[in-house]
């Protein structure tokens, strides 16, 4: 069951992209649409069948990979609550982004690749969840990528498409190359590389230290920073985050399965997965927990002041990834998981329904060309309030409770990092509410903006695309409630088992209930006050956000042009590396191997035997002179050698 | 004065030099060439005819024989492929036939 899980999509993916000219539009997207439910209804089956029951981790080989030297590595499920979680996760926001797609993209030429693209992209992701090893994981890591690569450009003959498609691969390779070499440190560390024998050998890893250029490392710790670059770079954490934001060039289901709901999250998925290595070094969650408050309120400061709906809810995505980050950093894996679970469904329901309103505006992605929406699509109106109230941590929706408790346990930890992530926490908190109704009153609320031509268009989706839309807001309100126990609660122990490993000592969890009544409530205090503010600005005073960007013009800049990371980067790697690769065309190729090497070559021999052919003239008579002077010198030196 | 054998051999090494002179300092027309390389070929028969009769030998005025009938051949073959030649290109002169000039 659980192999059919995970290969189902894998087929659909395969049939649908090989034969999808056959099977025609409509073959397609049935043949991967039915895979993938069947894969959720399998996945959450399995979830309550085998892996609630069972103790503790399942191993399911499929088959011998690599048996060279010192390494050994199979393909293998494993399958406990962890991955069970993300199964479950991460097959039902696919099934519902499939059945949204056939809505979303029925006017597209290359149904078939679309669909065949979302259901490979799936099959990857569960093989990152299911990873038994290290090197199966980077495959499922390596997967993701390069189905996000092919996704963002999907529409290829859009340059900027194309751009995005590749500054998001080129990004991810920075933060892969630091993964792949987590990996190697893990090796050198641990001679194994499945998880089973890495995480029992943890405890006696500590202290142990690598000598690398002279230089004295300690393993634990650089193995499991090496490992957060990569987790960095697929979460779009500070500093590798610019991809994120571009990314939104892909089709809007793809935003909201790939770059809202799944693979964003596997760098969160991948650090609580590795909570046994995480936990015995300190130092690397410290950088975690830094990384991850400070991205909490960087992205969501950006968020406020982008007007394209879908990059504020980019920028939303990179902030919730650093609230999970942090989460995780605190020792509280549960609590980043239950914020990535909720995560999941709120955040693919603010995409989807962004989608829905782009679909009703022919295409409009700009907010200030919205507005006065809300009667014409009511039914996107109201599952985008559910989606914002989540978002922002507003009881009872599911947000709420896996905002708070990664906030709370941020606080309940005592650490310095912990107090430093939440105060970024709660800063984030406000803005996260501030742009999530700035966004829903700009687009939905006040007087239309678009031309009458567009207005007169406005339609609410059809059912194919609402169907989803309402399924993950029943997700985004209720899922919260429902597995909080199990996730966060009481039930905690009985629910993870042996799947989150965290030293008592660093667990944050039962201290929660021990801090101040206060730090339970801010979180909600600062959300409606953003939301206050929200309505002030865009609702009862529209002049004042004009005039406030007026007055600090060079704050509104800053954060317009998002922190001028891509101009940093822009100037400080792309420069160069154009810089260089001009240099090297010019003079490495140009004048060194075109002058020296094989053209120099080549035209040396050239020059030379034009020469050499320059004594042939053709006159018959210098032949015979030739012949005969070499004739009589013959016959002279024969004569007078003697 | 007696003509002996090295009065035959200085006319026939007269010929040989004069045909040689022929084809290389010719630059007017291939047949000219050709008359010098008759030339060339009658200064041999000679000193075969020569040495046959001062050697008591008439191997050579048999070999001189030999030599006449495959320079008549020749001469023929030549003119042949010169009047082909002159229908080709229009024309015989030495200088203008340069097609191997590289």
């Amino acid at each position: 069951m659980a192999i059919a899980v995970v290969f189902l999509p894998l087929l659909a993916a395969l049939v649908a992209g090989f034969f999808g000219r056959a099977l025609g539009d409509r073959g397609s997207q049935v043949v991967t649409c039915g895979a993938v439910l069947l894969s959720a209804a399998l996945a959450i089956a399995l979830f309550f069948s085998r892996i609630i029951p069972a103790h503790g981790p399942q191993i399911v080989e499929i088959s011998h990979w690599i048996d060279s030297g010192g390494v050994h590595v199979d393909w293998a499920l494993r399958l406990d609550t962890l991955s069970g979680v993300m199964l479950v996760t991460v097959t039902v926001v696919s099934a519902m982004v499939h059945i949204y797609s056939i809505g979303y993209m029925a006017e597209d030429r290359s149904i078939p690749r679309f669909m065949a693209y979302l259901s490979w992209f799936t099959f990857f992701m569960l093989i990152l969840v299911t990873a038994d090893n290290f090197v199966q994981l980077f495959f499922g890591w390596e997967g993701v990528g390069l189905l996000s690569y092919l996704l963002i450009g999907f529409w290829y003959d859009r340059g900027s498409a194309d751009a995005a498609a590749i500054k998001a691969f080129v990004v991810n390779r920075v933060g892969d190359f630091g993964f792949a070499l987590g990996i190697f440190t893990v090796f050198v560390t641990f001679g194994a590389l499945d998880f089973d024998t890495v995480f029992a050998k943890a405890p006696q890893a500590v202290g142990l230290s690598l000598h690398f250029l002279g230089w004295q490392v300690p393993a634990l710790t650089l193995a499991t920073i090496l490992l957060f670059v990569g987790a960095m770079g697929k979460s779009a954490q500070i500093g590798l985050h610019t991809w994120l934001p571009d990314a939104m060039e892909g089709p809007t289901p793809v935003s909201a399965l790939i770059h809202a709901a799944t693979m964003v999250t596997a760098g969160v998925f991948m650090v609580a997965r590795l909570s046994p290595l995480f936990e015995y070094a300190p130092e690397a969650l410290a950088v975690v927990g830094v990384i991850g408050g400070t991205t909490a309120m960087f992205a969501a400061s950006i968020g406020m002041a982008q007007n394209d709906i879908k990059r504020v809810i980019a920028y939303s995505t990179c902030s919730q990834l650093g609230y999970m980050f942090f989460g995780a950093a605190v020792s509280a894996y549960s609590a980043a998981m239950f914020h990535l679970f909720t995560h999941a469904f709120f955040k693919a329901l603010l995409f989807l329904a962004s989608g829905s309103v782009i679909h009703a505006m022919s295409g409009e992605q700009d907010m200030r060309r919205m507005g006065g929406l809300w009667r014409k699509i009511p039914m996107t109106y109201a599952v985008m309030w559910v989606g914002s109230l989540s978002l922002a941590g507003i009881p009872p929706f599911s947000g709420y409770y896996s905002k708070d408790t990664i906030l709370a346990a941020a606080w309940a930890s005592g650490t310095a990092v912990g107090r430093y992530a939440f105060c970024l926490g709660i800063i984030g908190a406000f803005m996260t509410a501030f742009y999530s109704w700035r966004l829903l009153f700009m687009t939905f609320h006040g007087k239309p903006r678009a031309d009458a031509e567009t207005m007169h268009h406005v339609h609410e989706s059809p059912w194919v695309m609402l169907f989803p839309l309402f399924f993950l807001a029943l997700g985004a309100l209720a899922a919260g409630y429902f597995t909080e126990p199990y996730f966060v609660g009481p039930l905690r122990d009985a629910f993870w088992k042996v799947s989150i490993f965290v030293l008592p000592a660093h667990n944050p969890l039962p201290r929660i209930e021990g801090g101040p009544a206060i730090i339970g409530f801010l979180p909600l205090i600062v959300a409606l006050l953003g939301i206050a503010i929200a309505y002030l600005f865009y609702i009862a005073a529209p002049n004042l956000p004009t005039m406030l960007a007026a007055r600090f013009r060079a704050l509104y800049l800053f954060i317009l042009n998002k922190w001028y990371f891509d101009e940093l980067y822009d100037l400080l790697f792309v420069r160069s590396a154009f810089g260089l690769g001009y240099g090297l065309w010019k003079s490495g190729d140009g004048l060194v191997i075109d002058g020296l090497g094989p053209d120099g070559v080549a035209a040396t021999a050239r020059e030379l035997s034009r020469e050499a052919s320059q004594v042939q003239t053709g006159y018959l008579y210098h032949y015979a002179f030739v012949m005969l002077i070499a004739l009589v010198a013959l016959v002279a030196w024969l004569l007078f050698s003697r | 004065m007696q003509i002996g054998l090295v009065h035959y051999l200085t006319v026939a090494a007269i010929l040989f030099t004069l045909g040689t002179f022929g084809i290389f300092l010719n630059r007017k027309n291939v047949i000219i060439i050709l008359m010098s390389i008759e030339l060339m070929l009658l200064a041999v028969n000679i000193n075969f005819v020569a040495f046959s009769a001062f050697l008591n030998d008439m191997t050579g005025q048999a070999f001189a024989m030999f030599v006449l009938t495959v320079a008549a051949a020749e001469a023929a073959i030549g003119l042949a492929i010169l009047v082909v030649y002159f229908r080709n290109r229009g024309t015989i002169r030495v200088e203008d036939i340069n097609m191997m000039k590289g």
